[in-house]
């Protein structure tokens, strides 16, 4: 019996069977330190010994490239945008995830379709539709979900790298500027990504605690699972 | 909004087709030139042709990268920028649009790939439903016909060579066209496609497809343009 499952109809040619390794997807806002603790995850992963492959958005050899240029221009309608998205995550997760998991890696995430989902839907992409195109992807064996409030949100990205075109959702023309644009887009965003905590299982962990925290909380779960879910195929 | 459905737009919608060699694309530029003479803005799209998606498309064929599933959405990408900039506009200022392959172009080829066809169907549930759409019925043998009388090598990915079925490429195209012509087949009834018979004279498929399209275009949207047309070109200062 295969241990993986896709949402929906998959992907064609894929022997699910064959998958072995783990899915692990952290999930969040911009600026809730999901790359950091990727990377810490990564290497402490590594260093006991398990073999990781990390998976980013926008980053497919098919389209990445030309995503990123085209997000440049602005000029993509709201249904283009999320089939680009899902042409560069198919991609990756034909090309880069499901390679890795037959492989037995563990597979690390830095947002999956549910960002995807998260953001077409803000833009007026019909949910159900946006739903139904990520039918293709496969089921991870855990989400965690690095939750910060809105407020939080705004203070680390004033103290980061400050409010960027795209994060404020600009294209939407949701405030008068750019502070409170970022502020209407964020907070529906963060409404959308609450709304999935049950229906697709979130873990959720407190990411407005220091990087130390944060980390023990994900280092201890992460094992959990991969305890859990390893080499035991007993029932 | 966002699924769009049998649309409510002023204009009309008109697409064509059928597997290459159909002739479905002479037949959709007589259209083209017969409609503009007869007073009506047209506006064309081609499958495959978005400015924004097409380099990664086209990439992606040549360096044999893409996967039934990639190929399949870098499809619906290119497909959806076209209707969201080149195909609802002029809709909804009442022209006709012509369109050289649509949806159906899709769940013939992406079946025949491996994707399920119910997946398709909901990936593609934000298209707008045409006014006709006609389908160019022809063997596989008489495309071939053509195909060898006019034309150069076949294309990897039109040839279905990415599936494995055969080794030579001429009987991976035959195997392949001969699973698209099957879905065709079906969807002929699922989605009300007007067929057209591709082996009858060109005047006459002509004449067919005329007289299809007339039925659907009626004599206040002909004036209403029309008066438009003349706006726009006194607008340029020239006499009609």
């Amino acid at each position: 019996m295969a241990r993986f499952s896709f949402f929906g109809e998959g992907l064609p040619g894929i022997d699910l069977g064959e998958l072995k390794g783990k899915l692990i997807v952290l999930e969040g806002m911009d600026g809730v330190g999901r790359s950091t603790h990727i990377e810490l995850l990564k290497q402490w992963l590594e260093t006991n010994g398990r073999a990781v492959l990390v998976s980013s958005m926008t980053r497919s050899t098919l389209a990445g490239k030309r995503l990123r240029q085209a997000k440049e221009g602005h000029t993509l309608g709201s249904i283009t945008m999320s089939l680009f998205y899902a042409t560069d995550f198919a991609d990756r997760l034909e090309n880069e995830m499901i390679p890795a998991l037959k492989a037995g890696f563990v597979v690390l995430v830095d947002r999956y379709v549910y960002t995807l989902m998260a953001r077409a839907i803000v833009r007026g992409v019909d949910s159900e539709w946006v739903q139904d195109v990520y039918r293709l992807a496969l089921k991870p064996d855990g989400v965690f979900y690095l939750r910060v409030g809105i407020d939080e949100l705004i203070t680390r990205v004033l103290q980061g790298t400050g409010f960027d075109y795209w994060e404020s959702g600009m294209d939407l023309h949701l405030g008068e500027d750019m502070y409170d644009s970022f502020v209407e887009y964020q907070s529906r965003l963060l409404a959308q990504f609450d709304r999935m905590v049950e229906s697709y299982g979130f873990d959720v962990i407190d990411a407005s605690r220091s990087i130390e925290d944060v980390f023990g909380d994900l280092k201890e779960r992460v094992l959990r699972m991969l305890d859990q879910r390893a080499p035991q195929t007993t029932s | 909004m966002k699924i769009y459905g049998k649309h409510r737009f002023p204009g009309r919608l008109f697409i064509v087709e059928g597997i290459d060699g159909s002739g479905k694309s002479t037949q959709l530029s007589l259209l083209h030139k017969w409609l503009e003479s007869q007073g009506y803005v047209v506006f064309f799209s081609e499958w495959n042709s978005s400015p924004l998606v097409k380099t990664v498309t086209r990439r992606g064929k040549k360096k044999k990268m893409l996967t039934p599933m990639t190929f399949s959405l870098i499809h619906a990408t290119d497909f959806a920028d076209r209707t969201e900039h080149q195909i609802i506009p002029p809709l909804k200022a009442g022209a006709v649009v012509l369109a050289d392959r649509y949806i159906y172009t899709a769940f013939a080829r992406d079946v025949a790939r491996g994707v399920n066809p119910e997946w398709l169907r909901k990936l593609y549930a934000f298209a707008v439903k045409p006014t006709v759409g006609f389908y160019f019925r022809i063997s596989l043998d008489e495309a071939v016909r053509r195909l060898r009388a006019g034309r150069k090598a076949l294309k990897f990915y039109e040839a279905g060579m990415d599936l494995g079925l055969s080794d030579d490429i001429e009987e991976s195209f035959h195997i392949f066209q001969g699973r698209i012509i099957e879905q065709y087949e079906k969807m002929v009834e699922e989605f009300g496609l007007q067929v057209i018979d591709a082996t009858l004279s060109i005047e006459e498929q002509q004449a067919q497809m005329r007289q299809l399209v007339t039925q659907t275009l009626t004599d206040t949207k002909k004036t209403r343009i029309r008066r438009w047309l003349d706006l726009a070109s006194l607008a340029k200062g020239s006499q009609v």
